[in-house]
């Protein structure tokens, strides 16, 4: 667009001011999205560093006049009521959630793979039922399963609980894996098939390296289904033998229980998934772009 | 395996429930019908605004701007912390006037802050309120993903033919996102009805019950009230709604293969 030279300057001066607005009303859009994330977060950190137990309330002061590590020394020690097992707790945690994830990926990579790599006949059939599972969602199959589990001989034991929580992230892995596997075209595969490698070989040094991306997606998101679920967990398991989710949870109305040292256990259990997401982050910044928006 | 453990609990879970006369318990029990309209509620509610609200956000992530995008590392923050402790959190926030909630109203307007779990509507709201917080960043990042791979070009020829602001949003990024929003939030309605944490650690379904949804209700019924068949059953009483997402939901897949 050609401008008159005499129109140019209030032209220039109206941009001008339009990009200041729209930077400001960025910056303040900016500012209610850090205030609106951080809140609750904000709130357990006020509530963990305050040095007494069982101080819930907010006094009108932004941050505790006398901030105190006390709140995570008991943690840490297992000083505190009602986390006397907490490094149990945790140890839990990390092996239901590890499992989980190691699991997932492996049975979901390896039927993602069958299923478009291979061409089985039915291999639609086996997504859509995966799918179909969906229609009844996880927390309303907790009875039944309770009982199975029971029959099974496993309650209290934290496979029950790893089954669980594989047998709900398959359907989401395959889906995303089967997404991705799409886009990866399948004449590598024959010309590696050509060159003499076996289903095994091309699983193994054509589909896994290609398919990273996606396979960190769902491997991020059965290890932060399993490490932050509530409710399999909190039935499944003893409250000896309980993972730390559950913890802050259960007494989730107690006034008298030691409040700060819950808040900071729950902050201390929120970093492990904070360090996995970080650490992953370029890979899944590159799976999700299956979320593909070509028309 | 599969079969052990997701189709046996399926054909389990509908073998306890199929008893017609445990359906008219439901209906007689003065709680069931409440709970119904707050499932809805709370699902339509909570999905819908969550979903539009990561789509607007999205667009505004994609601004290059180094402070947007530290924001957006924290913006994510929510989608790392376990639902339970979150819900735990928005709990303490909310309990009334030793809350921080409150004592941020009284301090900044000289409010004094409702009890929010005293009151229906209140305490349905914080748990709309807290699941959107817990879940819209992991809807944004893929919105954000799914906006990152529209081609350049296309805005480019929208301007020339005068599309920028508002109208580039609603003629060119809308409908290229359309197919992905919809398919997102089916499969979000899907999680939605099945969440039981933040309704249980919220609310806690108070006052009295009247904020409990399908999810949370059957879990009384099954282990606290000790009528297992009937929580089933007060939880399968949602799938005449859900199958049919679920079928949307496959076909939408099987005609857009690669398209999510």
């Amino acid at each position: 667009m050609s401008i008159a030279p005499t129109s140019g300057r209030p032209a220039r001066r109206r941009y001008r001011l339009r990009r200041v607005l729209t930077e400001a009303g960025s910056m303040m859009l900016g500012v209610v999205i850090l205030i609106w994330s951080l809140g609750p977060v904000y709130n357990m950190l006020l509530i963990a560093l305050d040095p007494e137990e069982g101080e819930i309330e907010f006094d009108g002061n932004l941050w505790p006049p006398e901030p105190s590590l006390e709140g995570f020394r008991a943690v840490v020690t297992q000083e505190a009521r009602y986390l006397e097992n907490f490094w149990q707790q945790f140890g839990n945690s990390l092996y239901i959630g590890l499992l989980t994830m190691v699991l997932t990926v492996l049975i979901g990579s390896l039927a993602s793979f069958a299923v478009s790599r291979m061409r089985l006949s039915k291999g639609s059939l086996l997504t859509n039922t995966a799918l179909l599972t969906y229609a009844i969602p996880a927390s309303f199959l907790i009875v039944p399963y309770y009982r199975i589990m029971h029959a099974y001989g496993l309650s209290n034991n934290l496979w029950a609980v790893i089954a669980a929580q594989v047998a709900f992230a398959i359907p989401f892995a395959i889906l995303i894996l089967q997404l991705y596997a799409s886009m990866i075209p399948i004449e590598l595969d024959d010309a590696a098939r050509i060159d003499g490698a076996s289903a095994v070989q091309v699983y193994l040094r054509i589909y896994l390296p290609l398919m990273t991306p996606a396979l960190a997606v769902v491997a991020v998101y059965a290890l932060l289904l399993a490490w932050n679920d509530y409710l399999y967990p909190s039935v499944l398991l003893s409250p000896r033998n309980m993972t730390v989710a559950v913890t802050q949870g259960q007494l989730f109305s107690d006034t008298d229980a030691p409040w700060n040292a819950m808040m900071a256990a729950a902050i201390l259990y929120v970093l492990p998934p904070i360090a996995l997401l970080f650490a992953l982050r370029r890979y899944i910044a590159a799976g999700l772009t299956v979320g593909d928006a070509k028309g | 395996m599969f079969l052990a453990f997701v189709i046996y609990p399926f054909g389990y879970a509908l073998w306890m429930a199929s008893t017609p006369s445990l359906y008219a318990d439901l209906i007689a029990d003065p709680s069931y019908l409440p709970t119904v309209v707050n499932t809805l509620l709370f699902v339509g509610l909570g999905v819908n605004m969550k979903m539009f609200l990561a789509l607007l956000l999205s667009g505004f992530f994609m601004r290059r701007r180094w402070w947007i995008r530290a924001l957006l590392a924290v913006y994510i923050l929510p989608w790392a912390i376990a639902a339970a402790q979150a819900c735990v959190s928005f709990h303490w926030m909310l309990i009334g006037e030793q809350g921080l909630v409150d004592g941020v109203l009284s301090a900044l307007f000289g409010i004094d802050g409702p009890i929010w779990f005293n009151h229906r509507w209140l305490g349905l709201g914080s748990n709309i309120i807290a699941y959107i917080w817990k879940w819209m960043p992991f809807w944004t990042v893929i919105f954000l993903a799914a906006r990152m791979k529209i081609p350049q070009d296309i805005y480019d020829s929208a301007e020339v033919d005068g599309a920028t602001g508002s109208r580039r949003f609603v003629h060119v990024t809308f409908p290229l996102l359309a197919n992905l929003y919809l398919l997102c939030t089916l499969l979000s309605t899907l999680w939605t009805v099945g969440d039981f944490t933040t309704v249980y650690l919220v609310s806690g379904g108070g006052p009295g019950g009247h904020t409990e949804v399908l999810a949370t209700l059957g879990f009384h019924y099954a282990f606290d009230a000790a009528k297992p068949a009937l929580g089933v059953a007060a939880v399968m009483s949602a799938l005449p709604v859900l199958i049919p997402v679920v079928l949307v939901l496959m076909r939408r897949l099987q005609t857009s293969e690669v398209e999510l």
